[in-house]
């Protein structure tokens, strides 16, 4: 396998078999491990980290989860590539920027990845499509329990295991999912959620373009606390919290089409007619008018429309997708045509 | 360091912003970091703030050293202060040299400083202790039909701690 293979391909977690993917569109589940007597990341000199990237490599190597896995060393690959694994959420932003003994692994299906020498020595990531918690977790859980036999992590009867940064002590579990809030953010209820997360132990981001409106109504949930509680409990308690915001979500939208359903189908045809007619587009108006298409398409007011279609645009129309696909760079203004061209493409326009 | 906003006090909040697809890292004093938690309450959780809200220690001893900067872990060298600079500890070690102030600091974070829940080897080793415990019955076994008693009695207390063992065990996972 190589990068470019993953361009042809859809990931797995993008499929709308999800359960509630008319909502929820990933659902992701990390683990920070460390190899006992190996100094962190920070810490570490230039041998002792390749050290550590070896170590974790030939352990993940011998685990049946990553047969046909892309073993990949940051340093040998370009920045357009990072910047497109970044895109794919294969990586995270912090690890394309110290690039020299980095490595990443990447499981064929794009659910399971490693990421070695972030902050931690070893980040398992898991991701599924849309709302399943559960069933992520028991994923990761069986690969961090082989791998374990492997490699030996860092582990105090105390603390639990041990993390660079201690936030992520004791579990080293971080679970998030991704959710489509455009109701409540229409209904103006989405502070509420704000204020009600943060007391509840959790988490919650939107992802900001210029203005202060969340890009397209994307926000991801996840849960803060890492120590003192299981992973099933802390699970547990994410899993409820986001079951009640999704209902919320799916009621407010009944209520919208009962009540302003004139309003809300002119919103969504002028979106859908702007996506499908536009020859120059920015990112984050194809991802605020792509979030009303998502919403139509679920409230029955766009025929013809997957929400998996969606994510599909959602994902290779990021800038370094775009230049991929294109295989070259390309420059900002250019990209705004090149990705108004393709939105085009995949909505079956001329 | 100096705080990023007032350019004047001494910065021990560290934050990770992700703005416009750029990282941005901040430092900031604690004043400066309330006034800016509050600007980003509505926008971003609480996680990485409470990660730079640093237990600041105990402050200068008797003699007048802040252990924060003289007391050094053996395996990685960092100080307690090097740690608050930038969030991050050096290696396992850090968390047995600075266990006082990180329970303090864990406490904050997590409301708790002691961990529940899955353990590595977990599995291998419930495992290998029920290969030892069906080595200890049959042995057990063979000491009755030997009507070796006394034997049998102490390796009946063996199997009941590790049943407890492994009780445990299943328990914690
Ligand atoms: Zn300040
Ligand atoms: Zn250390």
């Amino acid at each position: 396998m190589k990068i470019n293979d993953l361009l042809n391909k859809k990931s797995e977690w993008l499929n709308r078999e999800g359960p509630k993917s008319n909502i929820a569109i990933s659902t992701r589940v990390r683990l920070a491990r460390n190899l006992k007597k190996h100094l962190y990341f920070n810490r570490a000199d230039r041998d002792q980290r390749e050290e550590t990237l070896n170590e974790v490599m030939q352990g993940i190597k011998k685990s049946k989860f990553f047969k046909n896995a892309l073993f990949l060393k940051i340093k040998d690959i370009s920045e357009l590539d990072r910047a497109f694994l970044i895109e794919r959420h294969l990586m995270s932003k912090e690890h394309a920027m110290d690039i020299d003994s980095k490595g990443l692994v990447i499981e064929e299906k794009e659910i399971l990845s490693v990421m070695i020498n972030e902050e931690d020595h070893i980040r398992f990531q898991v991701m599924q499509s849309g709302f399943n918690i559960m069933g992520t977790w028991s994923v990761i859980d069986g690969i961090d329990t082989e791998v374990g036999q492997y490699l030996p992590f860092d582990y105090s009867n105390i603390f639990g295991y041990l993390t660079s940064c201690p936030t992520n002590t004791g579990t080293g579990l971080r679970a998030s999912v991704m959710l489509h809030l455009s109701a409540l953010v229409m209904t103006e209820q989405i502070d509420k959620v704000f204020q009600a997360i943060s007391k509840l132990g959790l988490t919650m981001r939107g992802f900001y373009g210029e203005g202060t409106e969340a890009l397209g109504n994307f926000f991801q949930i996840s849960n803060q606390v890492a120590l003192g509680h299981s992973e099933m409990d802390i699970l547990d308690n994410l899993e409820r919290i986001i079951a009640k915001i999704i209902a919320r979500e799916e009621e407010t939208r009944n209520n919208l089409v009962a009540k302003r359903k004139r309003e809300i189908n002119d919103r969504i045809h002028r979106s859908f007619g702007t996506l499908k007619s536009a020859r120059i587009i920015t990112s984050s108006e194809t991802i605020k008018l792509l979030s009303d298409i998502r919403l139509g398409s679920d409230l029955g007011l766009l025929e013809g429309i997957e929400t998996d279609l969606i994510n599909e645009i959602l994902l290779v129309t990021q800038p370094a997708h775009l230049q991929k696909i294109n295989s070259k760079k390309i420059a900002p203004f250019e990209r705004d045509i090149k990705r108004a061209d393709l939105v085009r493409k995949k909505l079956g326009e001329e | 360091m100096k705080c990023d906003m007032c350019g004047n006090n001494q910065a021990s909040v560290h934050l990770t912003e992700v703005i416009n697809d750029k990282v941005t890292k901040l430092h900031l004093c604690e004043e400066c970091a309330k006034i800016k938690s509050e600007e980003m309450q509505s926008h971003f959780g609480l996680t990485d703030l409470l990660a730079g809200l640093m237990d600041l220690g105990p402050a200068m001893s008797e003699d007048g050293v802040d252990p924060s900067v003289t007391v050094q872990c053996p395996v990685c060298l960092m100080t307690y202060y090097d740690f608050q600079k930038n969030g991050k500890l050096g290696c396992g070690k850090c968390y047995d040299i600075f266990q006082r102030n990180l329970s303090e600091l864990l406490r904050k974070i997590h409301g708790a400083d002691r961990h529940v829940g899955k353990m590595p080897f977990a599995g291998k080793k419930i495992v290998e202790e029920q290969k030892d415990m069906q080595k200890i019955r049959s042995e057990l076994n063979e000491l009755i039909k030997k009507e070796e008693f006394e034997k049998a009695a102490i390796l009946r207390d063996r199997i009941k701690d590790l049943e407890k063992e492994m009780e445990n065990e299943a328990g914690a996972e």
